[in-house]
């Protein structure tokens, strides 16, 4: 199981591409930290989920 | 005029107002001096130490940027690197620390004057520009940490990726969630990484048609620059 913003998902050797396009996110607004770490835009792709990853998507909202 | 300040200024030295209190000469501005020793009443000689070494990026001077900014100056922060591409608009001043005179001038020039005035001493470096991936990096160097503070949702998110991304040793301070009459009790700070830090409510999106109102953004302008302060007195648990 992968972790990911605090509820797990069946995801281990999904890529980060592939959930975040399962999930419907607007690639522009977020972040993605990967086990403590910032996974980088140019490596959703291949960034590959491993079981007992612990992930958050930071999404952005506008106001400032 | 300014040598008469001076007699003033010097004559109100020469009277005391309590055990070692004098009273301030009205309009005369303060020495560096006199602030560094008011700072450190206020806020210990260590901390006032660390914050005057430092030095902080401000990414966009709006509602979020401009009131970190302030707070920033009034700790003694030492530098402050100040960018923004826009002008001060007459809808700014609702949360924004401009003034009604300032409409239409550059928030850069607008804001360094305002510090100046709050601050006479700290260090500014303006940047009328608009943050990109192609130019942030070399725009923010020297910074120790980075404050996120621009309007938009795609700039916020490509201001942290980049940041996470080439400036690895640099602490972000960033904010998303702060528009509309919530209770502010939901602004909070979290620390997603290490070195990124995330203010706000996380949800409250502008773009749903909810205003911005001034004491929420400035409650989260003021997490923003409570967690600064903090980082660089070494405190990095939230």
């Amino acid at each position: 199981m992968v972790k990911i913003n605090g509820r797990e998902f069946n995801m281990a050797g999904k890529t980060v591409a592939e959930y975040l396009e399962e999930a419907d996110y607007d690639q522009k607004r977020i972040a993605v930290e990967r086990n403590g770490a910032l996974v980088p835009k140019a490596q959703y792709g291949k960034t590959v989920f491993a079981e007992g990853d612990c992930v958050e998507v930071v999404s952005f909202v506008g106001g400032g | 005029m300014w040598e008469e300040a001076e007699q003033i200024k010097e004559r109100m030295e020469d009277s005391q107002d309590g055990p070692g209190r004098r009273k301030e000469a009205a309009g005369v501005i303060p020495t560096r001096e006199e602030m560094r020793r008011a700072l450190e009443e206020r806020q210990g000689k260590a901390l006032t130490a660390a914050f005057s070494a430092a030095s902080v990026a401000v990414c966009g001077l709006g509602g979020l940027g401009s009131n970190i900014a302030a707070a920033l100056a009034r700790a003694g922060v030492g530098k402050l690197i100040l960018l923004d591409y826009d002008r001060v608009e007459v809808s700014n001043l609702h949360r924004q620390q401009y003034k009604a005179s300032q409409a239409g001038r550059y928030k850069t020039e607008a804001l360094a004057e305002n510090l100046r005035e709050i601050a006479p001493y700290v260090e500014l470096e303006t940047h009328l520009v608009h943050v990109d991936e192609e130019n942030g990096a070399v725009l923010l160097d020297g910074a120790d940490v980075i404050c996120e503070a621009f309007d938009e949702a795609e700039c916020k998110a490509m201001l942290v990726n980049l940041v996470l991304e080439a400036m690895p040793d640099c602490y972000l301070v960033a904010a998303s969630g702060m528009a509309g009459m919530g209770s502010p009790n939901r602004i909070e700070t979290r620390r997603v990484t290490e070195r990124f830090y995330l203010c706000g409510d996380g949800v409250s999106d502008v773009k749903d048609g909810i205003s911005l109102v001034a004491p929420r953004v400035m409650a989260c302008a003021a997490h923003q620059a409570q967690t600064v302060l903090r980082i660089l007195a070494g405190e990095y648990d939230i």
